[in-house]
């Protein structure tokens, strides 16, 4: 059990998910990123993408558009507005998204760091439907 | 003196009031349960996020340069108002309380020779603001119409009034809502987003925590300031919509009090009139006998 931190994510209404996990993939700006126990503090900021827990219950995934990270003393916080329990989404959901995403994507005003973070979403969604 | 059948129809009337006031009161208390219990499960998003934004200010190497959101323009020239309130009435000082905290802000900014723009949020305030402040009110938003304030409607905000900003169209932006403290006691409060104040009690558990930052601290906090003014206002709805609530409860409390009162009032009132009728026709038997 030594080798478990506490994970916390929150969303502005509620707090979805707080337990001990083994190990937390989270996405974040320059890349994935795995977090393991008495990793050293950090703060960062996601693009889309999923989140997958390890702990001993099992593993679990939550897709996130955007997000803030902190880890501190073994206790990593993920805040964002936009979690989802990738259980509970529809393949519609999913669809409808990633044609938003593209229809953005293909607009030819948007900055090239819009663009960078709409094609990881693009391509964290289309993953599922696969 | 109102004759019986007067006095019949008044207790009825009132009568009738007190269980709409009764009725509104227990659907207010319903709500305001739900409502309490977004505001508590809203709060540590928000706690947390300042901690971090926090943490990550004391860190910023380059203060000069950091992020307009933090610092703000250097000017205190235009000062932009956001006034939340409620969209329905009947809740007791909830709006005026607002309202009259936010005029007395205006007043004071207006006499400094300020410029003075304002944001309302729900109609209540619009209305209370409008005649004496009519010229200065820039956008007006209500969400009469959405069952439940999301996160989202907080984004829509956030989203203006960052436009705004961004135009440079303001200096400072503080936010007019109702903290929610109890049932009974609702606080009106005043709060500056932009520039982000400096909070100085956090300071005493300032555990000298080292952070790495990825990419680098201005960058994390030009992604963060815009979502901490969305969360910030969220968590104003938040706390707002449980305060009409509250607020709503304890007038339609009182008011339902006071029928009650009244309601005994004319009662006792018409017994006593009906009595004395009784008496009258009573006596006038009595005499138109005697008088045989």
């Amino acid at each position: 059990m030594s080798e478990n931190f506490n994970l916390e994510i929150v969303t502005p209404d509620r707090v979805i998910f707080k337990s001990e996990a083994n190990q937390v993939t989270i996405p974040s700006f320059e890349g994935l990123m795995s977090i393991l126990k008495d990793h050293v503090s950090i703060v960062t900021f996601l693009r889309p993408g999923l989140i997958e827990v390890l702990s001993s219950k099992g593993e679990e995934k939550f897709f996130v558009d955007e997000g803030t990270v902190e880890l501190n003393n073994n206790n990593l916080l993920i805040l964002s507005s936009s979690v989802k329990d990738v259980k509970k989404i529809s393949k519609k959901e999913i669809n409808e998204m990633i044609q938003n995403a593209e229809k953005a994507y293909n607009n030819q005003e948007i900055k090239d760091k819009d663009k960078y973070i709409l094609s990881h979403k693009i391509d964290t969604l289309k993953e599922f439907t696969q | 003196m109102p004759s019986l059948d007067d006095l019949k129809k008044r207790i009825k009337s009132v009568k009738s009031t007190q269980k709409i006031t009764k009725a509104m009161k227990m659907v207010a208390a319903a709500k305001l349960r739900k409502a309490q219990d977004s505001a508590e499960k809203g709060r540590p998003y928000s706690e947390k996020m300042q901690n971090i934004i926090l943490n990550l200010t004391k860190s910023v190497s380059d203060p000069e340069n950091a992020s307009k959101l933090l610092i703000g323009t250097g000017k205190d020239k235009i000062h932009l108002c956001v006034v939340m309130t409620a969209d329905r009435g009947l809740c007791g000082g909830f709006n005026s309380n607002i309202c009259k905290l936010a005029k007395n802000y205006f007043k004071k900014i207006l006499n400094e020779g300020k410029e003075l723009k304002i944001i309302t949020v729900g109609s209540k305030g619009l209305d209370q603001l409008k005649r004496e402040y009519g010229n200065y009110i820039i956008e007006k938003v209500s969400f009469k119409d959405r069952k439940k304030i999301t996160f989202k409607e907080a984004e829509e905000v956030g989203k203006s009034i960052l436009e705004l900003f961004s135009k440079e169209k303001f200096d400072k932006c503080i936010l007019f809502y109702n903290n929610f403290k109890n049932v009974i006691t609702q606080i009106p409060q005043s709060q500056q987003i932009i520039p982000v104040e400096k909070i100085t009690s956090i300071e005493k558990n300032n555990n000298n925590n080292f952070y790495e930052f990825e990419p680098d601290e201005e960058e994390i906090l030009e992604d963060l300031l815009p979502k901490n003014i969305s969360t910030q206002l969220y968590r104003a709805f938040l706390e707002n919509a449980a305060s009409e609530q509250g607020s709503r409860m304890t007038a339609m409390d009182n008011a339902t009090r006071n029928a009650g009162d009244l309601v005994e009032k004319l009662t006792i009132n018409y017994n006593r009139s009906r009595q004395a009728s009784i008496t009258k026709e009573l006596i006038e038997i009595i005499s138109g006998a005697e008088s045989l």
